[in-house]
Formats: structure tokens, C-alpha cells, sequence
């Protein structure tokens, strides 16, 4: 595992972007394209991440970069995988496909399930931020069980997508989930992904100051506590393989106890309606999952 | 040059092999799956050196096209009907990136109700997307098309749709005239240098967020804003006008076969009366103009071979004077009129007595039978009505009375 200090130096994000303040995009952008060392094309739907680009004609990010219609991001990446092998130019970068979880998970499931069995080959790195917070906080697929959003004002009922899962069930070569507020979790498994071939996806958990209402210097801090109460949990199966990796692999391997969910869910704003009920609900889906990420952890598969 | 008999949809796939696309994406719908079967077969067996993919969906059709034509790919695509409306978001897309692509269109009936069979309303209805349309009237010409598609997309930086028949040339056959590869490849030289750079030596943000106004690059040079940069498109179809009779005849001079480039016509330079329509339809109006020639009234053919842009002059110059024009729509524009009757009117207006009387009809929706001899009849019913009121509704062509009892054992 590459250690904090050893991270590439090279920037590919540049100052002056457009993002709010405490985005977690940002964390993580700056990984995953010096991972690729800038040598990557970018497919980029309708997103926070379409804003954090920048506006005609200027750009944030030294990197190329295709905005392509909301539904279409993997399509868009299959096509430039396509045009760039048919140019004879494949090898000159990794083509990385970056939507938002509803870009991913609602309106774009169709044609990443499509580019996923047919095994094309490029990067699709999902960032989420647990609601449509580009068009001001509504719920998406993968917003979380009691979360407030501006279209579920008592509090979302349903548990999230649990889209990792989705993929990994694609039977594609590599899967992770991560967290942008670890870097070297992140840089690790992009530059993993970046030395194999077909389709490989990797579902980044990014805390949102204005979406999820916290002060925008507690990104790190809330997006570790994710991570130390097992809502977001980090690992990667590579070929089938299963492993937990850094804080996650930490927690199961000395048998920690998790931090109970409850702890989470006062650090924010879109919390403040949830009953205790409705957390007791989320610690047991919680609780659950974990249990099953430590046995295949054991397991290896 | 070889003849081959082949359906309309074997026409586009050899004219896609022959432009030697390098990248196809289609998703199959009927009539238009033959074309994408036949060039699947080629890319398997190797006769097409070209990337095919596979998608799920036309929307992905069309998102591969754009994607692998941003990175300089020429690349070839084809549908029909709900086909192309549940890719509509990348049909306005492909013209806002000003990308050279080509799509066929096997034209077909809109649901709902479900209808697999011919007419127009599909590519009428994205009209205004910002690509040229061009329509044929047999097979011959949609091979021929599809090649000078590549060529006008290419040298105007705007996508073609070259719009065929459903089943009428789709699925039938006809004896077609193949270029040699080596008269293709000089009419079609590879496709140049495109206008997006995808280079992480020269990273560039492609199709960001552009505002209305005006803005300054990093440089301090002022770069168009939205409105400049729809203006720009405008103009390019605009273009589109002398483009596409020159690409007409660099073809004629490589194969010696020329369509008319705009319009086209048949005995129209003395006639009075104008028949005009797209597609086939305009196959059968010669059939219907010598009928009637034989009775006397001096008829005439004018074909609308590029529906966008919309040949205005073209069509002032050669129906100044007439007497009367009558439009054949397979599309309708509910609450108004079929779409070529409505642009041909405002096309005219400006002749002022010089313009003559449009009268529209539509026909042939969902595969509605329509004969040379219910054409010649329309034309008949519309001379006569040039003694009534100038805004005449659309003849509907053999519309049928309803709920009237059937005889039993009767099969409809």
C-alpha cells in the first residue's frame, strides 16, 4: 500500500475550480488522475462534477475531457475505447468514465450493465454522494435510509442501492469501493485498475458539506467516521477475489467493534429528522453487512 | 463497378463498407436490424476491419457513435422509428458536438399504437436537431447517399441521416450498381484531423458548460458564447445548401451517377401543376404525372432530396409560376399540416403572385397502401378545388369510413 508521503507529486487538478467548499470531489480527482499520471480521457455526465470542470472556455483539470449526456457515461466511455483502438491510439491512455451515484445508479444503470457484460475496456468510477446534489439535494437510489433530501422531507425509507454489488455480479475483473477521503485507498485502487484490462469499477463514497449539512472542514473527519461505523466499508475483489483494504481491513482484522451508526448520524444535518427507531433499522442493515464483508473477508472470495 | 440485386438495407451496409467505417454501433429494430446484421457478418469475418459494438439500447448507439467520432473515428449507425425517438437526446447532441456522423434511417411508422410498417413521421420528427436529411427514392440512390453523406458530414463538421423507405426500399430488392472500392476511396478520402482534441499532451474540456455571452480563454481571447455557437450550426446548414450538389457532382465524376443534389424532378420544366414529395413516394409520382399528362394536364415531379436544409431557393426557382402545387406528406404535424406542405408554403410566400397554390395531402401512414393511381386521383381533386378557398384542409388519401358492419367471415 502506497503510504501518504509517497503519493505522486503531480497535480492534474488545478486551483480555482468551481467546486463548493469541502467537496470531497476534489480529494479525490486529485488521486485518481495523477494515478492514471493525467494519461486518461474523461467521460463526464451531467454532475457536480460537470461544474467542478469549469465553464467554456476554461477548465479546471489538466486532463482531456468529454461531457456526455446524463444516461450515457459508459456508453460514451465504451465509445471511446472503441474509437481510440480504432485509431490505433489505445495505448496512449486509460479511458475513465466519472459519474455521480444517480448518474450510476438511476438514469446511467442500463448502459453500465450493458458496457459490463459486454466487458469493455475502461475505468468507470462511480462518486457518491448519496443524492442529486448538483441539482440541489434529491433523493437518488443511493441515498441513504433516513437521509433528508428536497424529495424525501420526512426522511428516506428505503435502503441504498448497493451498487459494488450490482457490478461485482457482472462478473467484471476488478471491483472497489473507497472513500475520497482516503487518498492512498483511492490512488492504490485506480492505479490497480489502471494495469488491467475490460471493465473494472470503483464506487467512491464523497462527503458533501451542503448535501448532507456539515461544516465543510469535517469532509475528512465525517468520511472517516463512515468508514469507522461500517456504512461505508473499503475493499476490492480483483477477479473474485475479496479483500478489505486500509481502515476497513484494520477494523476486521483486530476484531474492533464498529462505531454504533448513531454516533454518524448526528454529525448531520439531513440526519436531524431520524427517529431512533429508523436508526435502530439502519444499525441492523448495518451490522449485517459488515458481518458479511468480514466472513468473505476470511474467506478471501 | 459491379450490380448487385439488393435491399435498400443491404445498399446502406455496402455504402458503410465502402466509406471503410471504423466504428459501428447499432441496436436492432425492425426494418432497419438487416443493416447492422450483414455489417455484424462483415466485421466477424474480417471483409470490414472496423470496431463493432454491440450496445443495449439505441440511446448507446448513438452515445458510441459520438464518443468514437469526438476521437476522430468515422463511424456509422442506423434505426428506425422509436428507435430513433428513444435516442433523440443524442440526436441533438451529435449536431451540437458537430460531429461528421452518419445514421440510416429505415423510416417507420411512431408508436403507439405499435406499427412496424412505412412512413415518415420518425426522422420528420427531429427535423430541427441540427443534421442534414436527405431522402431516397430507391436503393441506388440510398447506397449512393449514404457515401456522399460521409463526404458532406465531413467537410461541414454536422451529422447526415440518410432517410430510406421502410419494407417499400428496406426489403426489396433492386438491381443496384456497387463502386469499386478504389472509385470509393477516391471519391471518399479517410476522414481528416477532427475539430475535438482528445490528447493528454493537450488537454482540453470538451463541450463544458457554455455560457450565453461571450467569454475569455486563459489567453484573454474571446470565444462564443451559446447563441454564437448555434448561429455557427445554423450557418453550417446553411452550407449544407452548395455542399451538398457539390458532393452530388465530385460523385458524378467518380461513378457517373448524380442525384440532383437538392431536389430533383421529372417533367416538371413545362408543367403547371407541381407534385411534390420525399422518398419513394416521389418514384411513384412519375407514374401519376404521365397519367395525367395522358389526360391532358401538364404535371410534373419535385422530388425534395435534402429536407434539411431546406432547399428555399431551389424550390422558388423552379415552382415560380406554376399553378398549383400539391404536397404528398407521409408525416403529419398534428393541429397543423404535414411538414414538407408547411415549409413549402413559407418557402413560396415571398413569390407573392408568382407563388403558386399549395394544397397539401397526407398519405401512407402506418404502411397505408397508397398507388400512382390514388396519387393522380389527389392531384385531379386538387386542380379542381383551385376554384375554392386557398386554404384548403389536407386531402387525407384514402381514409376509410368507420363502424360500418362488416360482412361475417370477412378476415379484417
Amino acid at each position: 500500500m502506497t503510504k501518504l508521503l509517497d503519493l505522486p507529486q503531480a497535480n492534474y487538478v488545478l486551483p480555482g475550480n468551481r467546486a463548493c467548499a469541502g467537496c470531497g470531489i476534489g480529494i479525490g480527482l486529485r488521486q485518481i488522475t495523477a494515478a492514471l499520471d493525467g494519461k486518461a480521457v474523461m467521460a463526464v455526465p451531467a454532475s457536480c462534477l460537470t461544474v467542478f470542470g469549469g465553464m467554456y472556455p476554461t477548465s479546471s483539470v489538466a486532463v482531456p475531457w468529454v461531457n456526455v449526456a446524463f444516461p450515457s457515461t459508459a456508453a460514451a466511455a465504451a465509445g471511446l475505447a472503441a474509437g481510440l483502438r480504432a485509431m490505433g491510439r489505445a495505448d496512449e491512455m486509460t479511458v475513465l468514465a466519472m459519474a455521480g451515484d444517480g448518474g450510476t445508479g438511476d438514469i446511467g444503470i442500463q448502459a453500465l450493465s450493458g458496457a459490463a457484460e459486454r466487458n469493455d475496456d475502461f475505468i468507470y468510477l462511480c462518486y457518491d454522494n448519496e443524492a442529486y446534489m448538483n441539482t440541489g439535494t434529491q433523493r437518488s437510489g443511493l441515498t441513504p435510509h433516513g437521509a433528508r433530501t428536497t424529495t424525501t422531507w420526512a426522511g428516506k425509507r428505503e435502503n441504498p442501492k448497493d451498487l459494488p454489488r450490482i457490478m461485482e455480479a457482472h462478473g467484471i475483473p476488478y471491483v472497489a469501493s473507497t472513500s475520497a477521503v482516503y487518498p492512498t485507498d483511492v490512488y492504490d485502487k485506480v492505479a490497480r485498475a489502471r494495469d488491467m484490462h475490460r471493465l473494472r469499477y470503483i464506487h467512491m463514497n464523497t462527503p458533501c458539506p451542503s448535501g448532507w449539512t456539515f461544516e465543510p472542514k469535517d469532509t475528512v473527519r465525517i468520511g472517516e467516521l463512515a468508514v469507522e461505523c461500517g456504512i461505508v466499508v473499503l475493499y476490492e475483489v480483483v477477479e473474485g477475489a475479496f479483500r478489505l483494504t486500509g481502515r476497513s481491513a484494520a477494523l476486521a482484522n483486530r476484531n474492533k467493534a464498529l462505531t454504533p451508526v448513531a454516533e454518524y448520524v448526528a454529525t448531520q444535518g439531513r440526519f436531524r429528522a431520524m427517529t431512533e427507531e429508523t436508526t435502530a433499522e439502519v444499525q441492523a442493515w448495518v451490522d449485517g453487512r459488515w458481518a458479511g464483508y468480514v466472513a468473505r473477508h476470511a474467506a478471501g472470495r | 463497378m459491379t450490380t448487385s440485386v439488393i435491399t435498400g438495407n443491404d445498399a446502406a451496409a455496402t455504402a458503410a463498407k465502402l466509406a471503410r467505417v471504423q466504428v459501428i454501433a447499432a441496436y436492432p429494430i425492425t426494418p432497419q436490424s438487416p443493416v447492422v446484421e450483414v455489417l455484424s457478418d462483415w466485421v466477424a469475418s474480417g471483409e470490414l476491419p472496423a470496431e463493432f459494438v454491440n450496445v443495449e439500447s439505441e440511446h448507446s448507439a448513438l452515445t458510441v457513435c459520438i464518443a468514437a467520432s469526438t476521437v476522430g473515428a468515422r463511424v456509422f449507425t442506423a434505426t428506425s422509428a422509436n428507435g430513433l425517438a428513444y435516442m433523440t437526446e443524442q440526436v441533438w447532441w451529435a449536431a451540437g458536438a458537430r460531429l461528421p456522423i452518419v445514421m440510416c434511417i429505415a423510416n417507420r411508422a411512431m408508436a403507439a399504437p405499435w406499427n412496424v410498417l412505412n412512413d415518415q413521421q420518425d426522422s420528420m420528427s427531429v427535423r430541427d436537431a441540427g443534421w442534414v436529411q436527405l431522402y431516397c427514392r430507391d436503393n441506388q440512390e440510398i447506397l449512393d447517399t449514404t457515401l456522399q453523406a460521409y463526404r458532406i458530414a465531413e467537410r461541414l463538421n454536422v451529422p447526415v441521416m440518410v432517410c430510406y423507405d421502410g419494407f417499400l426500399l428496406s426489403h426489396t430488392v433492386m438491381p443496384v450498381d456497387v463502386p469499386t472500392p478504389e472509385q470509393a476511396d477516391l471519391f471518399l478520402p479517410p476522414r481528416t484531423d477532427p475539430l475535438q482534441v482528445v490528447d493528454p499532451a493537450d488537454p482540453r474540456n470538451i463541450g463544458p458548460v457554455t455560457l450565453a455571452d461571450p467569454r475569455a480563454d486563459g489567453a484573454g481571447v474571446l470565444r462564443p458564447g451559446y447563441m454564437e455557437l448555434r448561429s455557427l450550426h445554423h450557418g453550417a446548414l446553411l452550407d449544407a445548401l452548395e455542399v451538398i450538389p457539390e458532393v452530388d457532382a465530385e460523385y458524378a465524376a467518380v461513378t457517373g451517377r448524380a442525384w440532383g443534389g437538392l431536389t430533383w424532378e421529372y417533367l416538371l420544366d413545362d408543367a403547371d401543376v407541381a407534385v411534390v414529395a420525399a422518398g419513394s413516394l416521389t418514384t411513384q409520382l412519375t407514374l401519376a404525372v404521365e397519367a395525367l399528362r395522358a389526360e391532358g394536364v401538364r404535371a410534373g415531379v419535385l422530388g425534395i432530396r435534402s429536407y434539411r436544409p431546406f432547399p428555399v431557393a431551389a424550390v422558388r426557382e423552379r415552382l415560380a409560376g406554376k399553378r398549383l402545387a400539391v404536397v404528398f406528406d407521409k408525416a403529419l404535424s398534428y393541429g397543423v399540416e404535414g411538414p414538407i406542405a408547411g415549409d413549402l408554403k413559407a418557402a413560396l410566400q415571398p413569390l407573392g403572385g408568382e407563388a403558386p397554390v399549395v394544397f397539401g395531402c397526407i398519405c401512407g401512414l402506418g404502411g397505408r397502401d397508397v398507388s400512382p393511381d390514388d396519387l393522380a386521383a389527389a392531384t385531379r381533386r386538387a386542380v379542381a378545388d383551385l376554384s375554392g378557398p386557398r386554404d384548403r384542409a389536407p386531402d387525407w388519401i384514402n381514409l376509410q369510413p368507420q363502424g360500418i358492419p362488416q360482412p361475417q367471415g370477412d378476415p379484417r
